[in-house]
């Protein structure tokens, strides 16, 4: 054998592989999904052969692809965990990324996002994954987008994804979802650093959470004058929740509204 | 980033009915500061539960803390969960108070290893790191 054959003998068991792990994901099978991101987070050949198939399936997939954004502590993970269980109710199958921060210094990471939604890991039709930036600025993990088309190759209607939270800089959200939450906690003084941080342009839908603090409407109708769509929630009890799911049900449909071709009345 | 730097991936979490947490976030927090990417899951974790996330979040590794006296049942329930899945491959170890008659038994049943109070962190830092070789 030459040294070309041997080279395309081993692209063909690549290929071989990539197509087997191609097919297990489509049959949302969870092993596969998670490895197929761990191997995109490490930029392996066999990853990016089997995402290139996956995308190639050409059937647009119509998942809901929803960024949350906001300050540490702010309850993006506990809104998140009530999303969950309220699009569950609705019979959607849903996956959560959850980003956290590489610390520059010794390239560790805590990941506790999932803390909060650890009541669904029991629930086939819910897969969470955590995510370190590894580096990568922006608010989110640079796998982030791919992992985004794994969920969707696997058949997951709904698709969350949770961003550092530093609130400087974190607008790559626009790119990987198509609605962003932006939530905002009153009483911190987050809604003038909302405004600076640009969240306010880049999410279509603010949430004041902690409506139980004694700030929340205040901060409310401060951000009101500011936007169009700001809810206030309760994350910890639920409480505006149902609110929030018809608020990014109506941006979603005035969004594939403008995107569909206008036509004369028949 | 390369292949010989990509961390390795541990799930830290508390299985059973007791509620102190300062342990597992100790140790959290030293993998964390040794390089790696810990997912830490919380207190009151069913075995079914952190077999799940293990297997969502792709772990090299379950570094699980009992205190409860439940060890026997709960080390063995994970690592049946986790061969029903096909992901033996992952790396169980624990913490906790686990009587010396118990050990062999659960190293033989396929706990890599097992650490009591007082064990220093450097210890399970070093294991954990190991595991990079091992594997
Ligand atoms: N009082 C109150 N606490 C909340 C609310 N939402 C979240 N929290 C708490 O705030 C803390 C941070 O929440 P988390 O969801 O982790 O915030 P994240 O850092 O933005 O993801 C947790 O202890 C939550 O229980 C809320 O609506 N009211
Ligand atoms: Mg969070």
């Amino acid at each position: 054998m030459t040294r070309l054959d041997i080279h395309l003998d081993k692209r063909d068991r690549q290929v071989d592989l990539a197509s087997m792990l191609a097919e297990r994901v489509r049959q949302g099978e969870v092993r596969a999904v998670a490895r197929l991101i761990t191997l995109l987070e490490r930029w392996e050949q066999e990853g990016r052969d089997t995402l290139r198939l996956l995308e190639g399936q050409g059937e647009s997939s119509r998942a809901a692809i929803i960024g949350v954004t906001g300050y540490p502590g702010a309850g993006k993970s506990t809104i998140i965990d009530q999303l969950v269980t309220a699009y569950r109710r609705l019979g959607q199958r849903v996956g959560v990324l959850a980003v956290d921060m590489t610390s520059p210094f010794t390239g560790g990471a805590l990941l506790g996002d999932r803390i909060r939604m650890q009541q669904h890991a029991l629930d086939p039709g819910v897969f969470i994954r955590s995510l370190a930036t590894r580096g990568h600025h922006g608010g989110l993990a640079s796998v982030t987008g791919e992992a985004v088309s794994v969920l969707e190759a696997a058949g997951y209607d709904v698709i969350l994804v949770e961003t550092v939270g530093v609130g400087q800089g974190e607008l790559e959200i626009a790119t990987v979802a198509p609605t962003v939450v932006a939530v905002v906690a009153p009483g911190l003084g987050d809604e003038v650093q909302a405004m600076k941080a640009g969240l306010l342009e880049v999410a279509q839908i603010i949430v004041v959470n902690r409506g139980d603090h004694p700030e929340a409407d205040r901060t409310l109708r401060e951000l009101r004058e500011w936007h169009r769509t700001v809810l206030k929630i309760t994350a910890t009890t639920g409480q505006g929740i149902p609110e929030l799911i018809a608020a990014i049900a109506e941006q979603q449909r005035l969004r594939d509204l403008e995107a569909a071709p206008t036509r004369a009345a028949p | 980033m390369t292949v010989a730097t990509v961390p390795l991936r541990i799930l830290i979490g508390k299985v059973g009915l007791d509620g102190h947490d300062r342990g597992v976030k100790l140790i959290a927090r030293a993998l964390r500061d040794a390089g790696m990417e810990v997912i830490y899951t919380g207190l009151h974790q069913s075995p079914e539960q952190i077999v799940n996330t293990a297997i969502q979040e792709d772990v090299d590794a379950i570094g699980l803390s009992i205190l409860s006296g439940a060890h026997n049942t709960l080390f063995r329930r994970v690592l049946e969960l986790l061969s029903e899945q096909g992901a033996e491959d992952i790396v169980v170890f624990g913490g906790g108070i686990i009587p010396n008659e118990d050990v062999p038994a659960l190293k033989e049943a396929g706990v890599k290893a097992l650490f009591g109070p007082g064990t220093p962190l450097d210890d399970i830092v070093r294991f954990v790191k190991e595991l990079r070789t091992s594997r």
